[in-house]
């Protein structure tokens, strides 16, 4: 693959189409100096269209956040212009303090300063329930 | 620490000593008299439950104990807008277990991760009443001698009744029971229950009208169906008396069944059948408050 540019960084790959964005937002790659490219909708044989991201730097990644966002995408480490190791992701058995409960009943509407937690209920499915109610939290409204 | 939040923390082997433990207090009262002597249980109601506060109360008192607590959001901190957390760790001071009651779904288990001591899951909204089910538990075990091998009614509002949901998935881990589930089109189990017992391999059978399968229930299960839960009239005036269970009903049943009822009912059970003996649902209010004193047993011997 295409790493030109990066010396140290990370070049996320297979990125779903379109959800570049989103884990952009998420990872606050806006809070950073170093340079990040965004490329969406590339070629891919394996997916048709892929969004990819590159960033120079080796800052520290939240691996569980961009596998909730999106299991399937590759991280490729480059230290001295070489891939140095490739991440495979998955859907974490935790997220906590990316989404909130929608459930108007749940205590997590009222109760301060806890932390939203949310548990992987199904893998094949990808549905997660809140810690607390359960209510699951569907897939297209995420994050 | 231990609690109990859900009754689905608890294997059935727990589940079966708790049922152990309490059928011991029902034989020999008197060796438990003083077994929680200068404790105190904080019953931390924050919706008025009178029925369930009670049997807390019963039981902590039965066991030698005490009680604090309030019996409405309104008498209590809550008011001033409290936290569960603040007011969790404030009474843990003072008492050495809580029985929460909360109209928010998950509230316990947010008081679990701050309380010094074991919290009990008094009912939080729609979602849990373990201690509900545990008293359940024990009546089919004691009028059945067994909690496996049964075919199961559950009868009325499947879709918002938690007690039925939380006795399906108790009862679905022990071998060879059976669901029949009868109800309205409109009212039947959620689509995530329907497809846990079908992951574990558990028979469910979905019927409208109690009638048609009575003669077949090993336990019957009643609750009350609203009518402003159904979606047209005429479905309502088709379906009403389907789940009314009357003397002319159970003549059609086994002379073995077991009928059950959460309790409060409306008119779901006619008054005619209370006097049947097959009718356990005030066995189930006084095994409830035997389940309940188990349980502080265990949750405090745990913490010794
Ligand atoms: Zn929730």
């Amino acid at each position: 693959m295409n790493i030109d540019g990066i010396q140290n960084g990370y070049v996320i790959d297979h990125i779903h189409a379109g959800k570049a964005m989103l884990i952009y937002h998420y990872l606050g790659l806006d809070r950073l100096d170093c340079s990040v490219a965004i490329i969406k909708n590339a070629k891919s044989q394996r997916m048709g269209r892929k969004d990819i991201i590159k960033i120079d730097e080796l800052i520290p990644i939240d691996l569980e956040i961009l596998g909730y966002i999106d299991p399937h995408v590759t991280v490729n480490i480059i230290r001295d212009g070489e891939r140095i190791d490739k991440k495979h992701l998955a859907l974490p058995e935790r997220v906590v303090n990316v989404i909130r409960c929608k459930n108007p009943r749940c205590i997590t509407q009222i109760e301060q300063d806890i932390e939203h937690v949310f548990v992987l209920a199904d893998r094949d499915k990808g549905t997660y329930r809140c810690l607390y109610c359960e209510v699951a939290h569907r897939n297209e409204e995420k994050p | 620490m231990r609690h109990m939040l859900d009754i689905t923390d608890w294997s059935i082997e727990e589940i079966n000593a708790l049922m152990d433990q309490a059928d011991e207090i029902i034989a020999r009262p008197d060796d438990y008299a003083d077994a929680m002597r200068r404790k105190k249980l904080a019953s931390l109601f924050y919706e008025p439950s009178t029925r369930t506060r009670l049997s807390f109360e019963a039981a902590m008192i039965e066991l030698g104990g005490h009680v604090l607590g309030f019996s409405d959001a309104g008498s209590s901190s809550a008011s001033k807008g409290e936290s569960v957390s603040d007011t969790v760790r404030t009474v843990g001071c003072y008492a050495d277990i809580i029985a929460m009651r909360h109209p928010k779904e998950g509230a316990p288990t947010v008081a679990a991760q701050f309380s010094p001591v074991p919290v009990i899951n008094a009912g939080d909204g729609g979602h849990n009443h373990p201690t509900q089910t545990l008293a359940d538990l024990l009546t089919i075990r004691r009028e059945k001698g067994r909690v496996d091998r049964l075919v199961v009614g559950m009868c009325g509002d499947l879709q918002f009744g938690r007690t039925v949901h939380s006795l399906m998935s108790a009862m679905s881990r022990y071998p060879e029971v059976s669901f029949v589930l009868i109800s309205p089109e409109e009212l039947k189990i959620p689509g995530y229950l329907r497809e846990s017992m079908r992951r574990q391999g558990v028979p469910l059978m979905e019927v409208e009208k109690l009638e048609d399968v009575i003669p077949a229930l090993d336990i019957l299960y009643m609750t009350r169906v609203q009518r402003e839960r159904f979606f047209n009239e005429a479905d309502y005036v088709r379906l009403k008396d389907s789940y009314i269970l009357d003397p002319d009903k159970m003549t059609l049943a086994r002379k073995d069944l077991t009928v059950l009822h959460p309790l409060p009912r409306v008119n779901e059970i006619s008054h005619a059948v209370d006097n049947d003996p097959r009718a356990c649902y005030f066995k189930q209010v006084l095994n409830g408050k035997y389940m309940r004193m188990a349980l502080i047993l265990k949750l405090l011997e745990a913490t010794k």
